[in-house]
């Protein structure tokens, strides 16, 4: 699904930050990605999700070339890459159920009703649907943001550092919607530091460990 | 990038709704709008009246001509007499007549004040003639004329209206001017107001970006938003212009050119034109700028 190929990334000062990684995210697996801040954890999910074009290398999305991409192409694929970022990127004029509903109305796809209550009821947000984002809690961000990564049904799921802002309950809990994606046959790519996370999921699916540190991507041990 | 007129004429609300509301650009451009569509109201009307006025003005002169008769007193009414005979049997003449002392008086009183004793003046006779549709031959009658009364001398006005022909040209040109001047202003000015909306609104486009918007998408989201402001503040200005013309001074007042400043018949129409001419301007200035500002944010 997700295929980068020697792929190096540098700044524009020409420092850095990624070099010689390699990897393939098959369909239907769950892949944590690990590694302390400014490793490049949060550069690695935006190759995938073609934010980033690497400096180096070759990034293959459904098996299309990053690079061979034209701008509207790209725009297609993200309705086919769900992504819960770090800081949720909400449309603070818009309402939480408006901004869920975003990628289908961007892409000219009409919104069932039905379909978004069901959505904004699993994340456990049918109450919060008329509030603006900024009168939501961090746990409620985070959820919505990960309504909003799934309205369009991709067939991965990137979230970079879900739990970075949320008690641990609150992180059990995310973990616990972003399984039942994966048992639901969706690819899961989390980045985050949070070890007790990795641990946690552990105990429910089937998980590869993957660490980012001095730019090489290599896979964790068990000592996690 | 692709953009059909017909995306920007569909209707969006929840489209619309992902650029949030911006104040002073909002504002910048519904006044630039009505601004710019007054003063155009303005120029139209000027270069309306101009090319109506400098048409009547040379269609009068043009259908007129002066015969003078500069003669020694005691002749002077046998060449009167000769011409008049001259013109009777001259074709393509509809009229004339001989003016009186008092009209001459009237004539030259600008110059020479009121009761002037003009019966002991050098003062020619002048006869004013009107020709019929077909007109006459000016050539044929002034050598008839030099051949029956030596002291008569055809005046056709060729003179005259060539001046104000080309004066109402020239008017009519800078109407024109401050039209497309005005047209240049106002593109520049939405320009200037959808590059700063644009600019203020990165981190929104970013965002549709990341959910998988298209750069069609989030430019027709702009220009219509732009379009609609400016069609709003056109027409408002459009309605003033007209309501501050139909306040000039009545056109029946006089043959001034400034008291003919005005809309008639058919150009009444014209300012229906201004609000969507000022709504076209903005698309493709917003268009344009949205071009700009996204292909600067790859």
């Amino acid at each position: 699904m997700i295929e980068l190929d020697n792929v190096a990334y540098s700044y524009g000062n020409g420092s850095a930050l990624l070099a010689d990684v390699s990897l393939k995210l098959a369909p239907g697996s769950f892949h944590f990605l690990t590694g302390p801040s400014g490793a490049g954890k949060t550069t690695f999910l935006k190759l995938c999700y073609l934010e980033l074009q690497p400096s180096l290398g070759h990034v293959q999305v459904f098996g299309v070339d990053a690079a061979q991409l034209t701008r509207n192409a790209v725009a297609s694929l993200r309705l086919k890459i769900g992504v819960v970022h770090q800081d949720c990127q909400f449309l603070d004029h818009l309402s939480v159920a408006e901004n869920i509903a975003l990628p289908l109305t961007v892409s000219g796809r009409p919104v069932s009703k039905p379909d978004l209550d069901d959505l904004l009821g699993w994340v456990g947000l049918r109450h919060q649907a008329s509030q603006m984002p900024p009168e939501l809690s961090g746990g409620e961000r985070q959820r919505a943001a990960l309504a909003r990564a799934v309205m369009t049904a991709p067939d991965i799921i990137l979230a970079d550092e879900p739990t970075g802002n949320v008690d641990w309950e609150m992180s059990l809990r995310l973990l616990s919607l972003l399984v039942e994606l994966n048992k639901m046959g969706k690819t899961v790519l989390i980045a985050t530091h949070d070890l007790s996370l990795i641990r946690a999921a552990k105990s429910q699916v089937a998980t590869r460990v993957l660490r980012i540190s001095g730019g090489r991507l290599t896979l964790a041990g068990a000592d996690l | 990038m692709k953009l059909s007129a017909l995306l920007l004429l569909a209707t969006d609300r929840q489209a619309d709704r992902i650029v949030p509301p911006t104040g002073y650009t909002a504002r910048l451009t519904l006044f630039t709008a009505a601004a710019m569509a007054f003063l155009a109201i303005f120029a139209i009307a000027l270069s309306l009246a101009t090319s109506r006025v400098a048409s009547q003005w040379s269609d009068a002169l043009a259908r007129s001509s002066t015969i003078r008769i500069s003669a020694p007193a005691p002749q002077m009414n046998a060449q009167i007499a000769a011409v008049e005979r001259v013109l009777q049997t001259t074709p393509g003449i509809a009229d004339f007549r001989v003016l009186s002392r008092d009209e001459q008086a009237a004539l030259l009183e600008p110059w020479l004040g009121a009761g002037i004793p003009i019966e002991s003046l050098p003062v020619p006779a002048l006869i004013e003639v009107i020709e019929d549709e077909d007109g006459f031959a000016a050539e044929g009658l002034r050598l008839r004329l030099r051949a029956e009364a030596p002291g008569a001398v055809l005046d056709d006005h060729t003179r005259w209206r060539q001046p104000l022909v080309e004066a109402a040209r020239g008017l009519r040109v800078l109407g024109l001017l401050s039209l497309l001047l005005i047209a240049g202003a106002t593109g520049a000015m939405i320009t200037l107001g959808a590059q700063a909306a644009l600019a203020a609104n990165r981190q929104v486009i970013q965002v549709l970006r990341l959910v998988g918007a298209r750069d069609t998408y989030i430019a027709g989201a702009f220009m219509r938003r732009f379009t609609n402001r400016a069609a709003l503040g056109a027409t408002v200005g459009s309605m003033a212009g007209v309501i501050a013309i139909t306040l000039l001074p009545g056109t029946n007042t006089a043959e001034s050119f400034l008291t003919d400043l005005g809309f008639q018949g058919a150009g009444w129409l014209t300012p229906l034109l201004v609000p969507p001419a000022v709504a076209a301007l903005a698309l493709l200035a917003t268009r344009a700028a949205a071009e700009r500002v996204l292909k600067g944010l790859s």
